[in-house]
């Protein structure tokens, strides 16, 4: 299963190397990492998605990464409600008459062309994976040259859907 | 004028170089010994250790690795970090294989190595390594010093890491050019640590579920392993033995947690461990894990392990709880906060009469044995001895291998923290440099080095440690002229192809001993043993005795790898 588990760490160095480090020793398989600063200084944020066979694979992932001394907070967010996004830079090839019909295909997609030479044109697209694996799939019969995914990084939404006990509450509100 | 000069000279007294600093904050982590051996890298350290009138001493090693598992067995016996100086590359690769060694068996361990200068780190300069990067997966936490205005803060965090929760080494790693920088202010000790809390007390609820898990159980079990050792928890454990009367099987760090003379006991689990304690675990049906890890050599097969047992599990890292066993009761707690809070609650107790007749009528009726071979000594014998002659008091290390199996099962211990093996790891030529530590660690005590022909070649160079600081250690080395347990193996699963593992040039180690001044004996059969051990007992120096035993005695019973527990081959005659 794949799993989206965040961390936050102490930004001290070789902190990436520690945790990438214990997830290769233990035989963990990394779909994706981002790491980048947080909201207070000196603590840094990570996101992961990972694939897992079992339960007790994913809880000793949480575990050993809780054990490491630079890791805060470990959080499983999977099944809460997430923001999850990712960015991807696609160079495409592409003659001038092309690009009307790419920035037709692509505009759905909110992405934007953010470079163009006489031969290609980058797009810059921004979204969660899938949607990113959908337009990536569009663009691909025009030849995609080079392609740049930045992995997802993601966090709990502001408020988490209550849990509904009672189905009279639900026609209530 | 006067007085300014004077302010000034005030002021350069109290201005230090980080190696001074380091050196001051070593005193006030009342550091006793220094395990260590010098190199371009820690020259500005060891000047500074000469120049201190510190209270601790220094003892040279002969190799880094003799060094660092010296420091393990004093860590072992004394329950207070072992502290090791090196220098850079060579000097810190050559701890690398007691690093791991302490990581896996959990031993605290402050290690300073030197490093290149700031400025040519990324270099491949001379002597250049990545400490820090061969150290990461090796240690509980590592640094690097880049200002040594930091050392106050780095030195008490690393003491207070390597020491707490589970303990584990942790590495500092010193540019020549931070030893040398100049000092104005040294910046505070408050810790940054803000990811590492160990949980040492017990959730009650826990606590409860698992005293009436007991009060339900028929036939209860505890497996108790080193985290009952280092929590000195060991009378708590056999308080809440005794109250309940459940039996006690050890792990082969856990040995001397709970004390093998009692009725209660089953002694050592796993690969070579007792019939009756192996077969306890796969009949029971509560498994009370105090401080174990659960590991391959304990378990055996893990998919048929206790079968019929709901499991409890104690442990002070939560990571070591369902890491191999699915645990139906977790405790994340230190052993003894755990057995207290057990002790204090109110359980109905268990009738465990039929299950501990049970259990004792397995070990009344497959003790561990052995024949006696006519022509060599007989390695189970002399262990017998070695127990017997020293009342089962001495600190008794190993290395790894058969002479290390045979010791656990025939030198019964009955108190804690005197049991110094390499056990996760299985480091050879771990037992005698450990024996070093231990014997600094605990000067009154008598220490016990049994080895191996093959482990004692891997350091016996400490030999000049020895001699140097006139420490009495017995060295006993069940010589048997090969490679026992590979040998072992190779007889038992390789179709007796002993591919490798005969040792036919052996050194006399009589005069080898003799040649750095230190007594040896020789013994070749009982006869000789007899005398051999009187004299070794007696004699307050040191001694290293070579005893000549059979080659082809094996450690049984024993569970084939990827069998079961109950599956013990050479259970009998």
């Amino acid at each position: 299963m794949k799993r989206i588990i965040t961390a936050t760490v102490q930004n001290r160095g070789g902190v990436l190397n520690r945790i990438t480090g214990m997830l290769n020793k233990r035989q963990f398989n990394i779909e994706s990492i981002t790491v980048g600063a947080s909201e207070i200084e000196g603590i840094s944020k990570m996101t992961f998605v990972v694939h897992i066979s079992d339960e007790q694979k994913l809880e000793q992932l949480t575990k050993q990464l809780n054990k490491q001394i630079d890791v805060i907070k470990v959080s499983d967010i999977t099944d809460k409600a997430i923001v999850a996004r990712e960015l991807a830079l696609i160079k495409v090839g592409s003659s001038g008459q092309l690009r009307a019909e790419i920035q037709g295909i692509i505009s759905p997609f909110r992405a934007s062309i953010i470079d163009v030479s006489k031969d290609s044109l980058s797009v810059q697209v921004t979204g969660k994976p899938e949607k990113i694996d959908a337009l990536i799939s569009l663009l691909r019969p025009y030849g995609i040259k080079e392609l740049a995914r930045t992995g997802v990084t993601a966090f709990l939404r502001g408020q988490q859907p209550r849990q509904v006990t009672d189905i009279q509450t639900v026609y209530t509100i | 004028m006067k007085g300014e000069a004077e302010q000034t000279t005030q002021a350069v007294k109290e201005v230090y170089t980080g190696s001074e600093l380091l050196i001051e904050l070593l005193v006030e982590e009342n550091v006793d010994i220094i395990f260590g051996y010098p190199g371009g890298a820690v020259l500005p350290l060891y000047d500074a250790l000469y120049r201190s009138n510190a209270p601790f001493r220094h003892i040279l090693s002969r190799h880094e690795q003799g060094g660092i598992h010296a420091a393990e067995g004093y860590a072992r016996v004394t329950g207070k970090p072992g502290v090791v100086f090196a220098t850079s590359g060579p000097g810190a690769t050559n701890l690398v294989t007691g690093i791991t060694d302490a990581m896996m068996d959990s031993l605290p361990l402050v290690i300073f190595t030197g490093q290149v200068s700031n400025q040519v780190i990324g270099t491949d300069a001379f002597q250049e390594s990545d400490v820090m990067g061969i150290t990461m997966p090796i240690t509980k936490y590592n640094y690097q010093v880049n200002d040594a205005r930091d050392l106050p803060r780095i030195v008490k965090e690393a003491f207070h890491i390597a020491n707490t929760g589970r303990p584990g080494p942790v590495v500092i790693d010193i540019p020549k050019n931070i030893s040398e920088s100049i000092v104005y202010e040294p910046g505070s000790t408050t810790f940054d640590l803000q990811g590492y809390q160990p949980t040492e007390k017990p959730n009650p609820l826990q606590i409860v579920k698992l005293g009436s898990a007991l009060s339900r159980s028929q036939r209860p079990l505890i497996l108790a392993g080193a985290g009952v050792v280092f929590a000195n928890a060991a009378a708590e454990l056999t308080q809440f033995a005794t109250m309940y009367g459940v039996p006690v099987v050890n792990t082969l760090q856990g040995l001397g947690s709970f004390p093998e003379e009692n009725e209660l006991s089953l002694g050592m689990g796993g690969m070579h461990g007792s019939y009756a304690a192996n077969m306890a675990i796969q009949e029971c049906d509560l498994l009370i894990n105090v401080g174990a890890r659960f590991d391959d050599r304990l378990t055996g097969n893990l998919k048929q392990f206790a079968p019929k047992a709901k499991v409890a599990h104690i442990d002070i890292d939560p990571a070591e709880i369902g890491k191999n066993v699915p645990t139906d009761i977790p405790v994340v707690a230190d052993a003894k906060e755990a057995l207290q809070a057990l002790l204090e609650i109110n359980i109905d107790k268990p009738d465990t009469t039929v299950w501990r007749n049970k259990v004792k009528e397995n070990q009344t009726a497959y003790p561990y044995w052995y024949e006696k071979p006519s022509e060599y000594l007989s390695p189970q014998w002399l262990m017998e001895q070695i127990h017997q002659r020293t009342d089962g008091n001495a600190i008794v290390t190993t290395d790894v291998g058969q002479h290390q199996m045979w010791a656990a099962q025939y030198y019964k211990f009955s108190r804690p923290n005197r049991w110094v093996t390499s056990g996760g790891l299985g480091t050879m030529g771990f037992g005698f440099p450990a024996a070093i530590g231990a014997q600094l660690g605990k000067p009154d005590e008598l220490v016990v080095a049994i080895v191996g022909d093959g482990g004692f070649q891997m350091t016996l160079q400490e030999l000049s440690v020895v001699k140097q600081h006139a420490l009495p250690i017995k060295v006993i080395i069940v010589n048997n002229e090969v490679l026992g347990m590979v040998r072992q193996w190779q007889e038992s699963f390789y179709e007796e192809r002993y591919s490798s593992s005969l040792l036919t040039a052996n050194p006399d180690f009589v005069k080898l001993a003799e040649s750095y001044g230190i007594r040896g004996i020789r013994a070749e059969n009982e006869a000789d043993a007899d005398r051999a051990l009187a004299e070794i007992f007696a004699s307050d120096e040191a001694v290293v005795a070579d005893f000549r035993v059979a080659w082809r005695e094996k450690v049984n019973p024993m569970v084939a790898p990827g069998k079961a527990l109950h599956e013990m081959l050479g259970v009998k005659k």
